[in-house]
């Protein structure tokens, strides 16, 4: 499916300083019922972002008219350590893109939903642990700080310091998010190779 | 004399078709497991592409993440299941794909039927939009669970793009106590090395304990490889892995078996080859686990207190968050602690050697009345097997009643979901916020703490009743 492509993104970012967020809470289970990919957003952090009886926690992040609230245009989810952990539920990835995030930064993601980030679109920043301090006791002192992520250069920058880091991504996929290409282009380019690799294969 | 390869080295480098410049590996896929939950949108992609299943006979389907537990003969009530079951089905007979859906007497969880059906074998590469498929590492394959957009790689090219994870050994020696079963093992070693710390790996198991351990218990290992991190987790295949799969329906036959024998013999790590991590374990060092937070990383032994704080790897917010939503406090005592739910079955332990286990513990008593239970086996062919043993006459005159198979009160994504603030001992996988239902507190475990918990209606150790 096609995504945004990606250059350089700056934004006020939602901070989230909690560890563990796994693809659970991002999605529950019961909210991947769907057959086609659309209105995940809705449903995105549902179980911490919504009561039983669908008024909203004021207390979540995402209902606090100061980081989001309904006139929510932040681009950047700042999420604690081992972010995006257990199921493999692409959902995830897209409630995340469906909401309007582009980026995801965190001291450590998951592998799989790191992958499945990167293949719909959305850039994971994995900062060091120094950094995602620093980021998250910037947006404390100033909830409208922007940050910069420049994905050419491989920084991000907290622009009212100027304090930068560079974080790392493989150059292939780099240059499918920067043009907007997927892996399955590149893969059927390779389809003959691919068939006679198969007919080497003992099973 | 080459260079000495790990198993995992020798089974992945067999299935690169191409390195790309400063990218991942071009890995073929061997074999393709398919549910209702992560392959509609995958095939909504295809065709949006014009593409097609470029190998239909690789990729094996079944019903299992939303299916129901009880009257499977009916139509399925709610009707956003009833629609992801249709399209699979669609999906499968669109592209002349194998399925057994709801109702086929080879239908059960993906992670249980592979196996047991012979479509799993070493040195195979396999995936499945579904995290837990490292289950089928067990058998010295590289198996790992995969996003939608994967899934519509894998259909329509037979390939994914993977960077190659670095590798990890887990050795676990000596002799395993009393009441501790495979599942003790693996949250044992997460609760050691937190769930988040073989991100990034791959990981071998190794030592005495493994290799004297059965297909289930491994399978059971493996499974939950991904609760500390891992991408997957695999064992060498050897006689106890051969014998299991020698026969099964779908596992090569006669002269076509006995060819892959030497191969299948070859893959195991050479001496010398080296891991990125090489982690030991003592047998004698794990009793009876189960966890009191909600992440795999967070559990004990079933004797012993909640730890303070300091003594985790998570952060203290994130630790107190935890703690919180399971109603418990640090320093508090497992033992004793009331028990609303049980919960047997799942990809993890949902197995002929779980309920045996279970069932060993409830002979001759009762279930306690404070308790709902809830037995579900992986499989029909697991369902089938424990009527055949008299393990359903046992279940039944202590007061259990069978369901029928699928993924269940694991997910909650059919209406088996454990109320919110109830307890639930589960020997499923996950126990984070809302997994087993909206508010539900699940504390994993074994079939054995399980049982123990259902026949007392509290936490329990298993060795007072064997």
């Amino acid at each position: 499916m096609a995504y945004d492509k990606f250059t350089i993104l700056r934004s006020a970012a939602v901070p989230m300083p909690i560890e563990n967020v796994d693809t659970d809470q991002i999605i529950p289970a019961r909210f991947l019922k769907a057959t086609e990919r659309k209105g995940f957003g809705d449903n995105l952090f549902r179980d911490w972002r919504y009561n039983n009886d669908d008024t909203p926690k004021a207390d979540f992040v995402l209902n606090n008219p100061t980081y989001a609230g309904e006139e929510q245009s932040r681009k950047i989810l700042v999420g604690g350590k081992n972010f995006g952990s257990g199921s493999s539920r692409e959902h995830a990835a897209w409630a995340i893109y469906d909401y309007g995030f582009r980026c995801v930064v965190s001291s450590f993601f998951a592998d799989i939903f790191k992958g499945n980030c990167l293949n719909v679109g959305i850039l994971p920043v994995t900062v060091s642990p120094e950094f995602a301090d620093k980021i998250f006791a910037a947006i404390d002192a100033d909830p409208n700080t922007e940050l910069e992520i420049n994905l050419p250069a491989q920084t991000v920058t907290l622009l009212a310091t100027g304090e930068s880091e560079s974080f790392g991504i493989n150059g292939y996929k780099k240059h499918n998010l920067v043009n907007g290409y997927d892996d399955i282009d590149y893969l059927l380019s390779m389809k003959s190779e691919i068939e006679q690799f198969a007919t080497t294969r003992p099973y | 004399m080459s260079t000495p390869k790990t198993l995992f080295d020798k089974v992945w480098d067999a299935h690169v078709i191409r390195q790309v410049d400063d990218g991942p590996d071009v890995l073929f896929i061997d074999r393709h497991f398919i549910h209702e939950v992560t392959s509609p949108v995958a095939f909504l992609g295809l065709e949006g592409r014009g593409a097609s299943v470029l190998f239909n006979q690789r990729t094996f389907a079944t019903a299992d993440h939303n299916t129901p537990t009880l009257n499977q003969h009916l139509p399925v009530a709610d009707p956003l299941s009833a629609n992801q079951l249709a399209a699979l089905e669609r999906n499968a007979n669109r592209y002349n794909i194998s399925h057994w859906g709801l109702g086929h007497q080879k239908n059960g969880i993906v992670h249980v039927v592979g196996p047991e059906n012979g479509i799993t074998l070493p040195g195979m590469t396999i995936v499945c939009g579904d995290s837990h498929t490292s289950t089928h590492g067990a058998f010295g394959a590289i198996a790992f669970g995969i996003g939608t957009s994967e899934v519509e790689m894998v259909l329509a090219t037979q390939c994914i793009m993977q960077p190659k994870p670095q590798k990890m050994r887990i050795s676990v020696n000596g002799t395993l106590g009393k009441g501790v079963l495979p599942k003790d093992v693996a949250l044992y070693i997460i609760s050691q090395i937190s769930a988040s710390g073989a991100t990034g790996y791959f990981v071998e198991y190794a030592g005495d304990v493994f290799r004297t351990m059965s297909m289930e218990g491994r399978m059971t290992v493996c499974n939950m490889s991904i609760e500390m991190g891992a991408r997957g987790g695999m064992v060498a295949p050897d006689t106890t892995a051969l014998n299991y799969l020698n026969g099964r329906d779908l596992a090569p036959k006669g002269e076509d078996w006995d060819k892959l024998v030497p191969y299948w013999e070859s893959l195991r790590t050479d001496e010398g080859a080296t891991f990125d991590q090489d982690l030991t374990f003592d047998a004698a060092d794990i009793e009876p686990q189960i966890t009191y937070g909600t992440n795999p990383g967070l559990g004990t032994g079933v004797t012993r207190q909640i730890p303070l704080a300091e003594a985790v790897k998570d952060g203290a917010a994130s630790y107190k968050k935890s703690l919180a939503y399971m109603g418990f406090a640090e320093n508090e005592t497992m033992i004793g602690k009331p028990v609303d739910f049980v919960f047997l079955g799942s990809c993890t332990n949902g197995r002929i050697e779980d309920f045996r286990a279970f069932a060993s513990i409830v002979k001759g008593r009762k279930k306690a009345d404070s308790v709902t239970a809830w037995l579900v086996p992986g499989s029909h062919i697991v369902e089938a097997q424990i009527k055949e043993e008299g393990i359903l006459d046992v279940l039944t005159e202590a007061g259990f009643a069978l369901r029928q198979p699928g993924c269940s009160a694991c997910l909650a994504m059919n209406e088996d979901k454990i109320p919110a603030g109830k307890y639930a001992v589960s020997t499923s996988n996950r126990n984070f916020e809302g997994r087993q239902g909206p508010g539900a507190r699940t504390l994993l475990a074994s079939p054995l703490v399980a049982a123990a918990a259902a026949v007392t209606g509290v936490v329990s150790d298993p060795r007072e009743l064997m």
